[in-house]
C-alpha cells in the first residue's frame, strides 16, 4: 500500500440540494471540517437531464423548422438554467450562513453543471471526505428508500463518505461495525489515523457467533484503538447484520456508525441485496462509509 | 488486482447509469415521439422504396430493422435512422440493372464498410467538411427528394393536384387547431377516406408494389458468391457507405446541437454498419440517419434510445396489421408528405445568406448542390464541395504573404523581408516578390516571420537563392524559424555544396 490511508490537505465536500436533508448535511459537514481542520466546500450540481420537455406532437416540418426548434429549445434551457443557478446559489448561501452561525465555520461554495456522480468524481482528487444526505430532493421520505444518487455515489467514489441523517445531533459516541475482514480492519486503521473521531467514546460491534477467531480479531481491534488513544467497548452479538447494528446503535446511544462500504460485487448485491444498503436504510444515525 | 476490480466496478457502474439514462431517462416523451415518428416514417419509407425502384416492403422492412438495431448500436441517442432518400438515389442504377438481390448484397457490403470506417475512427474526417458543404448537402437532398416526386405529378388527372394541395394545406394548417395529433397523419387519413368515399380512380400505394404481409424473415441475398458480384456491388456499396455516414454524422451533429448533448461519432459509424447488415439480412435496403425525422423526433420530445426503438417497432406493427388500409393511401397524400419533408430539409436561410456570406462560401455551397443534383450522387457533391473549400482556403491563406525590401546603406546590397505563409498556393507569388534584375553584391533574405509549409515553398526559396547566385550575388538566408528550418533542412538543396548542379541544368 503506497498511498497514504488518509488524504490530508484536501477539503470536505458536501453536496447540497433542495431536499429536507440540506440543513443536516451542512451541519455534519461543518462538524467534520472543524474536527479535521480541513477547508469546507458546499457543492450544488445542476443536472439538466432531469428536466422534462413540453412536446409538440404536430409532426410536421415547415420552413426553417430546425432553426426555430433550436432557438426554442435553447430559450427553454436558458430559462431553466438561470432558475436552477439562482435556486442553487440561494441554497448554498443559506447553508453557508447556517454553518457560520452554528459552527463558526467558513465555507466555499461551488456550482457545477452535470450529474452529481460525475461531478463528484471530477472533483474527487481534491477531496478528503464527501458529505451527502441520505435522500435527495427527488426522493420521498419513505423510510425504505435511499436517494437514487447515494448508492451510485458511494460505489463510484474512492474517498470516505459521511451520510447525513435527517437531523444533526452532537456526536460524542461512535461505533465501528467490525468482522475482522481486510475491509473492516482498514476501517479501524483509518479511524485510528484520522483526527475526525479523536477523543470520542468508541464501541466495536461484531455481528456473529462468539468464537476464538472473533476474539482474536477483537483483540487486534482493541489493541489498535487503544494505541490510538481510544477506550473501546467491544461486543459480539448474533443475528442478521442490519437488524443487530440498528438495534445496538439505539441501545448504546450511538451518534455515528462507521463501516466499510459495499464489500461485495454488484452482481451479488443484485441477488442477495447489499448489507451496506440495508444498514443505511434501517439506522437513523449518520453513517461514515469508508472505502 | 484490487485496483483492476475496482476499475471494472466503477466502469460497470457508469455504464449502467448511462444506459439507464439513455434508455429510460425520458420514457413518456420517448414513447410519444417514437409514435409520431413511426407515423411519419411509413409514407417516407414507401416513397423512398419507390425512388429506389423496389417494392414498398423493402423500404418498410429496412426502416423497421434499421431503427430497431440503431437504437441499440448507435452513438447518438434520440436520432432516427431508416430507409432514406439519399441512399435510395444511389441504388437506382444497381436495382435497374441487376435487381433486388444484388441490392441486398450491396446493403450487406455497405454495412461491412461502415463498420470498418467506425473501427478506423473515420468519423473524425467530418471536420474537413465545412459548413457551406453541409448546407449544400441538405439543400441538394431536399431538391432531390422534391424532384423524385415529380413523376407522380406529371401527366395525372387534376384530382391529384387538388389532393396534393389539400394534403399540404392540412399539414401546415392543422397544427393551428391542435398540436397533439401529427398533422401529416391527419392529412393521410383524410385524403385516403376522401379517395375511398368518392371512389376516385387515382394511383394508390398498393399500385406501387408489394407491401409487407408478414413479419420479416431472415434470408441471405440470392447472388452468386463470385468476384464478378463483388465488382458489381462494390462501387455502389462504397458510395452508399460514404453517403450513409455523411448524412448520419451530419444529423448526429444537428441533434447534438438541438439537445446540447454529446454523441459518439465512431460508435455511430459502426452502429450504422450493423443496422445495414441486419437490414440486408431481412430483405431491406440500406439506410442511414434522417435529418427531417430526427428533427421531428426532438421536436416531439424524443431524447433517448427508446424513441428510436418505439418508432421502428410501431412502424412494423402498423404496416403488418394495417396493411389493407395502407394499400389504399393515395399517392397524392404521400407526395404531399414528401414535399413537406423536402421543404423542412431545405435550408431556406442559405438563400438569403447568399447576399451576405463571402462569395467563396456561396460557390462551395452552390457547387455541392449543382454537382449532386446533376449526378444524383451526394458523395460526388460533397467531394466537390470539400475540394472547392480546400482550394479557396489555400488561396485565401496564400494571400497572407508579404515581401518587402530595403537597400543597404552603400547601395550594393538589399535585405528582403518575407512575412506570412509560403506553400504551394503562394510559391509563385513568393518567387515573384524578388527583383533579380537589380545588380547587387549581396542579398539577405529574412524569413524569420514566414512559415514554409511544403516542398513547393522549399523549392521556391531554392529557386530564388539560385537565381541570385547565378547573377553573381551573394545570398544569405537568415531567421529561418524553427518550423521552416526543419522543412528546409530536410528538403532544401541550396545550402548543400552541389546545389547548383542539382537545381540547374534547365
Amino acid at each position: 500500500m503506497t498511498s497514504p490511508l488518509i488524504k490530508t490537505g484536501a477539503r470536505v465536500l458536501a453536496a447540497i440540494d433542495a431536499s429536507a436533508y440540506a440543513t443536516s448535511v451542512a451541519s455534519h459537514a461543518a462538524w467534520a471540517a472543524t474536527r479535521l481542520d480541513a477547508p469546507l466546500e458546499f457543492l450544488h450540481a445542476i443536472d439538466r437531464t432531469t428536466a422534462p420537455v413540453t412536446a409538440d406532437l404536430s409532426g410536421n416540418l415547415s420552413l426553417g423548422s430546425q432553426e426555430e426548434l433550436l432557438a426554442k429549445l435553447a430559450a427553454v434551457d436558458e430559462q431553466r438554467g438561470r432558475l436552477a443557478q439562482e435556486h442553487g446559489r440561494l441554497l448554498l448561501e443559506q447553508v453557508r450562513a447556517q454553518v457560520a452561525a452554528s459552527h463558526d465555520a467558513s465555507a466555499e461554495i461551488r456550482q457545477r453543471h452535470g450529474a452529481l456522480v460525475d461531478t463528484l468524481l471530477e472533483l474527487e482528487s481534491d477531496v478528503r471526505l464527501f458529505v451527502l444526505g441520505k435522500r435527495g430532493e427527488h426522493a420521498t421520505l419513505a423510510k425504505a428508500h435511499l436517494g437514487s444518487n447515494l448508492e451510485r455515489v458511494v460505489r463510484a467514489v474512492h474517498r470516505p463518505v459521511l451520510v447525513a441523517s435527517r437531523e444533526f445531533r452532537p456526536i460524542s459516541r461512535f461505533m465501528v461495525a467490525f468482522d475482522g475482514s481486510a475491509t473492516t480492519r482498514k476501517c479501524v486503521e483509518m479511524v485510528c489515523a484520522s483526527p475526525l473521531l479523536k477523543g470520542l467514546a468508541c464501541d466495536v460491534l461484531v455481528v456473529g457467533d462468539a468464537s476464538a477467531t472473533i476474539d482474536q480479531h477483537l483483540q487486534w481491534a482493541r489493541a489498535r484503538l487503544q494505541a490510538a488513544g481510544f477506550d473501546p467497548r467491544c461486543q459480539v452479538v448474533a443475528g442478521s447484520p442490519d437488524a443487530v447494528i440498528a438495534q445496538q446503535a439505539t441501545e448504546l446511544a450511538i451518534d455515528l456508525l462507521v463501516m466499510g462500504a459495499y464489500g461485495h460485487s454488484r452482481i451479488r448485491s443484485l441477488i442477495v441485496g447489499s448489507t451496506t444498503t440495508q444498514v443505511l436504510r434501517t439506522v437513523e444515525i449518520p453513517v461514515l462509509l469508508l472505502r | 488486482m484490487v485496483l483492476l476490480r475496482l476499475g471494472i466496478r466503477t466502469l460497470s457502474l457508469n455504464i449502467t447509469a448511462h444506459l439507464r439514462q439513455e434508455w429510460f431517462g425520458n420514457i413518456r416523451g420517448d414513447m410519444l415521439a417514437g409514435l409520431v415518428v413511426a407515423l411519419a416514417l411509413i409514407p417516407e419509407a414507401i416513397a423512398f422504396s419507390i425512388i429506389a425502384g423496389v417494392d414498398p416492403k423493402v423500404g418498410l422492412y429496412a426502416s423497421f430493422c434499421i431503427a430497431v438495431v440503431i437504437a441499440f448500436t448507435g452513438g447518438r441517442p434520440g436520432m432516427i435512422s431508416a430507409a432514406t432518400g439519399a441512399m435510395a438515389l444511389v441504388m437506382v442504377g444497381l436495382v435497374k440493372d441487376h435487381g433486388l438481390q444484388y441490392l441486398l448484397a450491396a446493403t450487406l457490403l455497405t454495412g461491412v464498410l461502415q463498420i470498418i470506417a467506425g473501427a478506423f475512427k473515420l468519423g473524425v474526417l467530418m471536420r474537413f467538411i465545412s459548413r457551406s458543404v453541409i448546407t449544400g448537402f441538405v439543400n441538394a437532398l431536399a431538391i432531390l427528394i422534391f424532384m423524385a416526386q415529380l413523376p407522380e405529378l406529371t401527366g395525372v388527372p387534376w384530382m391529384v393536384y387538388a389532393m396534393t394541395a389539400a394534403g399540404l394545406a392540412i399539414i401546415y394548417l392543422f397544427p393551428r387547431l391542435t398540436r397533439t395529433i401529427p398533422s401529416p397523419l391527419v392529412a393521410i387519413v383524410a385524403l385516403t377516406i376522401l379517395a375511398i368515399v368518392l371512389g376516385l380512380d387515382i394511383r394508390t400505394v398498393g399500385d406501387m408494389g408489394a407491401l409487407p404481409d408478414s413479419l420479416p424473415v431472415f434470408l441471405l441475398p440470392d447472388v452468386p458468391l463470385s468476384l464478378e458480384t463483388l465488382w458489381i456491388i462494390l462501387p455502389v456499396s462504397s458510395t452508399l457507405a460514404v453517403v450513409g455516414l455523411l448524412e448520419s454524422l451530419l444529423t448526429a451533429q444537428i441533434v447534438d446541437d438541438l439537445t446540447d448533448t454529446p454523441s459518439n461519432k465512431n460508435r455511430e459509424c459502426a452502429g450504422q454498419g450493423v443496422a445495414n447488415i441486419a437490414s440486408g439480412l431481412i430483405g431491406g435496403m440500406a439506410g442511414c440517419a434522417m435529418i427531417g425525422q430526427s428533427v421531428i423526433n426532438v421536436k416531439s420530445g424524443g431524447r433517448g434510445r427508446l424513441s428510436t426503438l418505439v418508432a421502428g417497432v410501431v412502424l412494423l406493427l402498423m404496416v403488418v396489421f394495417a396493411g389493407p388500409w395502407v394499400k389504399q393511401i393515395p399517392m397524392a397524400a404521400l407526395v404531399a408528405v414528401m414535399i413537406m419533408v423536402s421543404i423542412g430539409t431545405f435550408s431556406w436561410s442559405s438563400i438569403t445568406n447568399l447576399r451576405t456570406h463571402p462569395t467563396t462560401s456561396s460557390i462551395v455551397m452552390l457547387g455541392t448542390v449543382v454537382v449532386t443534383v446533376f449526378t444524383h450522387d451526394l458523395a460526388k457533391g460533397v467531394l466537390t464541395g470539400v475540394l472547392l473549400s480546400a482550394l479557396f482556403f489555400a488561396r485565401k491563406v496564400g494571400r497572407v504573404l508579404h515581401i518587402g525590401s530595403t537597400p543597404s546603406d552603400d547601395g550594393r546590397g538589399r535585405t528582403y523581408t518575407v512575412t506570412g505563409q509560403v506553400f504551394f498556393a503562394s510559391a509563385d507569388a513568393f518567387a515573384a516578390g524578388f527583383d533579380f534584375s537589380e545588380v547587387l553584391e549581396r542579398v539577405r533574405i529574412d524569413v524569420s516571420n514566414a512559415h514554409f509549409w511544403d516542398l513547393s515553398a522549399v523549392g521556391a526559396l531554392d529557386k530564388v537563392v539560385l537565381k541570385f547566385r547565378r547573377e553573381g550575388t551573394q545570398v544569405e538566408v537568415i531567421g529561418l524559424n524553427e518550423a521552416s528550418a526543419t522543412i528546409v533542412d530536410r528538403l532544401g538543396v541550396h545550402d548543400k555544396p552541389d546545389a547548383e548542379r542539382l537545381a540547374g541544368g534547365h
